[in-house]
């Protein structure tokens, strides 16, 4: 790569700002068939420069996502990573140079985009999406994810799902989701509390391919099965280290050795240092055209939703996947929203409760309310195993239970508390208020 | 107020009038802990299955026992600990046999193959499925799935010396100059 593409855009020709703009502003004030009437009024022009986006993730996705935002004219952005530039980033991860390994990604990518696009304001976060708060997420209209783990989507879909209040249309913060595998990726839109979440789609994620254990311990025909038989079996056996630590280049080199003998002993070709790795942190290689590909759909609904000049993604079709497999493909469809979904159904109802009431009484009134119906229900609070029905000696343990009253359990005003019945196959929940 | 916002209202509105009106939404309770309450409550364990919660308010670890009834294990009690973590069901439940002990698809480590603790989960199956498939390892010792290769090729080749080995392990005894714990109950 030359040296030129490294100098911001200010020490060549100025950019003419009208013509930068010249086509996006055409878009937004030119009606089309799909155009809601009131997005062409001045207030709603107004709102889009006000309008404030979280990104989640600077790596492979979150690249592509901030360029092509701040090219749409996005101003207020916020971007999340708690990861720092490695060189085998730099192929894909284009905001970043050679210079910037080590450092931090949120910081690097809001730099240099700040750098090229003039008016764009970028505030990076060298953290985790845990270190944050409700009222940190409450401040932004939308949020994006390019994120590669189902633990953090699973956060942040259940975060911005409890943000969401009835009655309250400010308080839905749409989620946009991308994610990729190779030449597989997806691009879907959550309305939180109303339309299908990510924990709804959860089965959508195929579970990475594991091999057998047994092929592991005792049939490897590929080099995989040589490092995932070191990494499952010789490291807990011989236990080198006290905890395996994937970034330690002494733990992945102990774990290669072993595997390179083993694929010897059979005879297999292929064990490298960087398959170790690869195979031990499970890295599906990143193919940058399929995270330009997502980062533009999830971009694109971005500046639909921000600016309503074009219906968005979210009531009806909601989810579209991509495969550069064979071909290219993309199915786009609607995902349904899930009856019993842990995080978003719909059932957190409010009950009346005497404080001074005992667990039992509690139990025994799910049983006449109308509204539940509950024969043998079994009831956890946050942390707390209040009463459950089964297994048996989960039963004996929490059954003195029964008796307390629900100021003795520690229950408070306002408190979640979820019911399951093996009658129903849902999930009831209930917000406790004190009589 | 953009579009967008207004059909959210709209569709509230509507569904509320279907009477599916919600309270509050203050989950505090996580997902794969809502999760395994309901496959909790569902698990149907049978006489020979039990389980222990050393802490019942930790409902994500806990220890489940078996004691197969028939069968070449009948008679042992076998301690299993599972450990789910909180990206359950996306991630299987990951299970450990306490008991040093002389079979197939159990390693000396007490790790276990069952396919669907691995290669074969699906987050739409449950706690009670994983049970089931440990206690039919038990019923069904499997020579071709072997994570303890001495006891596959005991198994294969000769059944009744295997089903003697078998139980010599369970009574605590030595075999093939390994020293097995014992389980006899
Ligand atoms: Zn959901």
């Amino acid at each position: 790569m030359s040296v030129a593409t490294q100098a911001p855009a200010s020490a060549a020709s100025p950019v003419d700002e009208d013509a930068r703009w010249k086509y996006l502003n055409h878009i937004r004030q030119t009606p089309g068939p799909f155009t809601d009437p009131a997005s062409q009024d001045e207030v709603a022009m107004r709102m889009f420069d006000n309008f404030k986006v979280l990104v989640i993730g600077a790596g492979g996705l979150g690249c592509e996502i901030l360029k092509n935002l701040a090219m749409s004219r996005f101003r207020d952005i916020h971007v999340i990573d708690m990861d720092t530039i490695d060189i085998s980033n730099l192929n894909r991860q284009f905001l970043f140079r050679k210079a910037d390994v080590g450092s931090y990604k949120a910081e690097v990518a809001a730099r240099f985009v700040m750098n090229r696009v003039k008016g764009v304001s970028i505030t990076a976060h060298n953290k985790t999406i845990q270190e944050f708060d409700l009222d940190f997420y409450r401040q932004f209209q939308l949020v994006i994810c390019g994120l590669d783990s189902i633990e953090a989507r699973r956060w942040i879909n259940s975060t911005l799902v409890t943000i969401a209040e009835e009655g309250d249309p400010d308080s839905i913060k749409p989620l946009i989701d991308g994610g990729t595998e190779g030449f597989k990726g997806q691009a879907r839109v959550v309305l939180p509390s109303f339309t299908s979440c990510i924990e709804c789609q959860l089965d959508m994620h195929a579970p990475r391919a594991a091999v057998p254990l047994c092929t592991i311990a005792s049939i490897p025909r590929q080099p995989e099965h040589c490092i995932e038989w070191a990494h499952v079996i010789a490291w807990d056996q011989e236990k080198p280290f006290p905890k395996l630590d994937k970034d330690d280049p002494e733990h992945v080199t102990w774990l290669f050795n072993k595997a390179a003998k083993r694929a010897d002993e059979f005879g297999i070709q292929g064990v490298t240092y960087s398959l170790t790795q690869g195979t031990i942190k499970n890295i599906i290689p990143a193919i940058a055209s399929t995270n330009a590909i997502i980062a533009a759909a999830c971009c694109n609904e971005a500046f639909k939703l921000a600016t309503s000049s074009v219906q968005c993604f979210g009531f009806e079709n909601n989810y579209m996947m991509y495969s550069g497999n064979d071909s290219i493909y993309t199915y786009t469809f609607n995902h349904q929203k899930k009856p019993d979904c842990p995080v978003c159904s719909d059932q957190s109802r409010p009950l009346d409760v005497d404080p001074k009431a005992t667990l039992q009484e509690l139990l025994d009134s799910l049983a006449v309310r109308p509204e539940a119906q509950l024969k043998a229900p079994s009831i956890r609070a946050e942390g707390k195993s209040l009463y459950m029905r089964a297994p048996p000696q989960l039963e004996e343990q929490t059954r003195p239970n029964l008796t307390k009253t629900l100021l003795e359990l520690g229950l408070a005003d306002g408190q979640y508390v979820n019911v399951t019945d093996k009658a129903f196959n849902t999930q009831f929940d209930f917000t406790l208020v004190f009589k | 107020m953009l579009k967008i916002w207004s059909m959210k209202k709209e569709q509230k509105d509507a569904e509320n009038a279907e009477g599916h009106a919600s309270g509050g939404k203050k989950k505090k309770i996580t997902a794969a802990q809502l999760r395994v309450q309901k496959d909790l409550s569902e698990l149907s364990l049978g006489d020979t299955m039990k389980t222990d919660f050393p802490d019942p308010d930790d409902i994500l670890n806990f220890v489940l026992m078996i004691e197969p009834d028939e069968g070449m294990y009948k008679g042992g009690r076998f301690t299993f600990d599972f450990n789910i973590n909180q990206n359950f069901p996306h991630d299987p439940p990951k299970v450990r046999c306490r008991e040093k002990i002389y079979h197939p698809n159990i390693d000396l480590e007490g790790k276990v193959c069952l396919n669907i603790l691995r290669e074969d989960w699906k987050p739409v199956l449950n706690l009670n499925a994983v049970i089931v498939g440990m206690q039919f390892l038990f019923l069904e010792p499997n020579a071709s799935d072997p994570l303890n290769k001495e006891a596959a090729e005991d198994l294969r080749n000769n059944r009744d010396g295997f089903r003697r080995n078998v139980r010599s392990a369970m009574a605590g005894s030595s075999v093939k100059g390994i020293a097995y714990d014992r389980v006899l109950s």
